[in-house]
């Protein structure tokens, strides 16, 4: 009898080369995405005199740098340096470029899905940490530093050793309002920062099946949050339904061969894990944070932990964050004042995102400023053909183009010291909108019925008398 | 880069969980090319008050030249970027010693010659002790046995085998890599036919 394996290890035995007495295997990369950022790797392999190996499999988006407005090039000077840094290394080496106003543009993860560039059972890496988001079509995908982009660039494959197999299971259905990012900010405020360091995950349960492609994506997303490099989940009907019809997918005889080897690409019954938890999906409610690391969260109707609640490794942390945010424990999270609202990002700048916010948004005004930018220009075509961006615009909001944006303010969309951010990104750390900026991390509904009371508030509230 | 297998160096204390990479380097520095040096930049607005000056109570702000610094749990969490290493490498740290790192931090480390040690929670309790008690005193740190002493704290840590290696020679992967470039290129071949829908249609 064959040994049962998990999800993790046919991904890892269909990419492996071969396999280092110390441990570590050489991979097969099928997709590397580079952007602004992969300026260090660029400048290695030139230093070399090397020149990128399979320039077809490597493609390149404007995404951290670019100004989402798309006038403020003028702000700061390395912002349009970086962006010809990228210009110029794709002009050199021959790879495709999404340009700033290309129709495919967008942020790198949310364009890699969108263009079919992102497959069940293939491996791709990006320098990038939320490259874990591609694992939710059953990819073998993971973000890498710099020397490993240079060594991906040169060889098109990658050392790694293999990490430990992790899965957390979710059963149930999930509450109205409530989403993937909700799943995503419970483990992570379970289990910890570092809670499946050192694994790859896997997602699985009638909760994960019954998720979209897009929430899908949000939850692989979040996994680096909790310390996982990887996040994955099998491939099913819904996943071969959205990879149809993809810009670079595979069409017909080769896209049927295709569905045929995936529909084989998940974790065997009796597979081992060398970890595993389960949750149920109606304990999970909207849930924000409160602090300076993803761990530190809550469902948006339970107060600040009281510091006595957590074990001496973590109560240090929590006060640290609580007088950085401003907040005092043992106070309820709902009704704290929000100065600025930002919908985006990689974790939850898709359309459903967007759909979801509008729904809040519609017929009411923002009492706060606040900034929606999609996360690729097919989204926004997308969104402007439904109407979106007038319900967006009629309740006082900016709409931007596409762009990493106020997630990680590389291009100059900050939060001004001491302001409070509800926001529907991936890290709520200590100055990472903005030196001084506050930010709470939530579903982007949650982050519109900020948008429009000016606090922290259950969506729910505001969605009861509306049919959904 | 050159290898190494054994330190003595001056500790530096960094009392803090969590230390993300988005504190070790703020973005806004992330566009300087490597050559500049990262130094200045390492852990910039947390070693900072709010006028922009150094803070006299920072551990790093300190005359004396640290080599080892000690922090806490999830060290170098978050973004990927290499820059985070950059800063600790050009401001002269050889290890860092924590519960635990970052994966695609620790990733970074060790290809820039630069150690995380992960130590057990009550070992790394007991090694701070040690430091405070005598703050001057220099860690040992050997690759060779995988053993950390500071007084009379000592203690065997455990790295995997490839990390271990690839310190105490200071291999450059992209070097290394060539010698399996056969392997590479029959993998390649055979892949084209028997997973023809991974290639790109053109």
């Amino acid at each position: 009898m064959t040994q049962p394996l998990t999800l993790l290890d046919k991904l890892w035995d269909a990419h492996e080369i071969l396999r280092r007495d110390d441990g570590a295997s050489l991979l097969w990369v099928d997709r590397h995405l580079v952007h602004e950022g992969s300026h260090h790797a660029f400048a290695k392999i030139g230093q070399k005199q090397i020149r990128v190996k399979e320039p077809n499999l490597t493609f390149g988006v404007l995404d951290h740098y670019v100004p989402t407005n798309r006038v403020g090039i003028q702000i700061d000077p390395s912002i349009p340096r970086m962006m010809q840094t990228l210009r110029d290394n794709a002009a050199m080496h021959g790879f495709k470029l999404f340009d700033m106003t290309h129709q495919n543009q967008g942020i790198v993860h949310v364009i890699g899905p969108e263009l079919g560039l992102t497959l069940p059972g293939l491996l791709v890496n990006c320098g990038d940490s939320h490259t874990s988001t591609h694992g939710a079509f059953g990819t073998l995908a993971f973000g890498i530093g710099a020397t490993e982009v240079a060594h991906v660039l040169a060889t098109q494959t990658i050392w790694q050793r293999k990490p430990r197999a992790m899965r957390i299971k979710v059963e149930g259905t999930l509450g109205p309002s409530v989403t993937a990012k909700d799943i995503a900010l419970n483990w992570i405020s379970l289990l910890g920062a570092d809670g499946a360091r050192g694994h790859a995950l896997e997602y699985a349960g009638s909760t994960i099946e019954a998720l979209s492609m897009e929430g899908r994506m949000t939850l692989c997303n979040l996994s680096i949050e909790g310390g996982a490099r990887f996040g994955m989940i099998a491939p099913d009907q819904v996943t071969f339904d959205y990879v149809k019809n993809r810009r670079y997918a595979p069409k017909g005889q080769k896209l049927e061969e295709a569905i045929e080897t995936w529909s084989d690409l998940k974790s065997d019954a009796d597979a081992y894990f060398d970890r595993e938890i389960t949750l149920r999906a109606e304990h999970i409610a909207p849930t924000v944070t409160w602090g300076t690391s993803p761990e530190q969260a809550a469902p948006v109707t339970a107060t600040i932990p009281a510091l006595e609640s957590f074990d001496a490794s973590k109560a240090e942390a929590a006060k640290a964050a609580l007088e950085y945010m401003g907040l005092e424990a043992g106070k309820p999270l709902i009704g704290t004042p929000v100065d600025q609202i930002f919908i985006g990002s990689c974790t939850n700048g898709r359309i459903e995102d967007l759909r979801a916010a509008a729904e809040v948004l519609q017929g009411r005004r923002a009492v706060i400023p606040g900034l929606i930018s999609p996360g690729s220009l097919k989204i926004k075509a997308m969104a402007e053909a439904e109407g979106l961006d007038e319900v967006f615009k009629g309740a006082g909001l900016e709409w931007a183009g596409a762009g990493c944006s106020m997630c990680v303010g590389m291009n100059g969309d900050l939060v001004a010291a001491g302001k409070r951010c509800a926001s529907s990104t991936n890290r709520n750390f200590r100055g990472r909108q903005g030196i001084g900026a506050r930010t709470h991390l939530m579903s982007p509904a949650m982050v519109a019925a900020a948008a429009v009371t000016g606090i922290i508030c259950d969506v729910r509230a505001l969605l009861s008398g509306k049919a959904n | 880069m050159g290898g190494w297998y054994h330190i003595a160096g001056i500790t530096a204390y960094l009392p803090k969980a969590n230390v993300d990479t988005d504190q070790l380097i703020p973005a806004r520095f992330m566009s300087v090319p490597r050559s500049e040096g990262y130094a200045d930049y390492l852990l910039h607005d947390l070693r900072r008050d709010a006028d922009g000056q150094l803070d006299p109570s920072f551990p790093l702000n300190t005359d004396k030249t640290p080599s080892v610094l000690i922090a806490k749990r999830n060290f170098g969490s978050g973004s990927s970027r290499e820059a985070a290493v950059y800063a600790l490498v050009d401001a002269g740290f050889q290890a860092v010693i924590a519960p635990s790192f970052g994966d695609i931090f620790s990733s970074n480390a060790v290809n820039n010659g630069l150690l995380p040690l992960r130590l057990r929670e009550e070992d790394h309790a007991a090694f701070v002790d040690c430091h405070q008690a005598q703050p001057d005193m220099p860690a040992e740190i050997d690759l060779k046995t995988c053993r950390l002493s500071l007084g009379s704290f000592e203690r065997e840590f455990t790295l995997d085998e490839t990390s271990r290696l690839k310190l105490i020679n200071g291999w450059d992967d992209i070097d290394m890599t060539e010698q399996y470039l056969s392997s590479i290129e029959s993998y390649r071949e055979q892949t084209c036919h028997s997973t023809p829908w991974a290639w790109l249609q053109g």
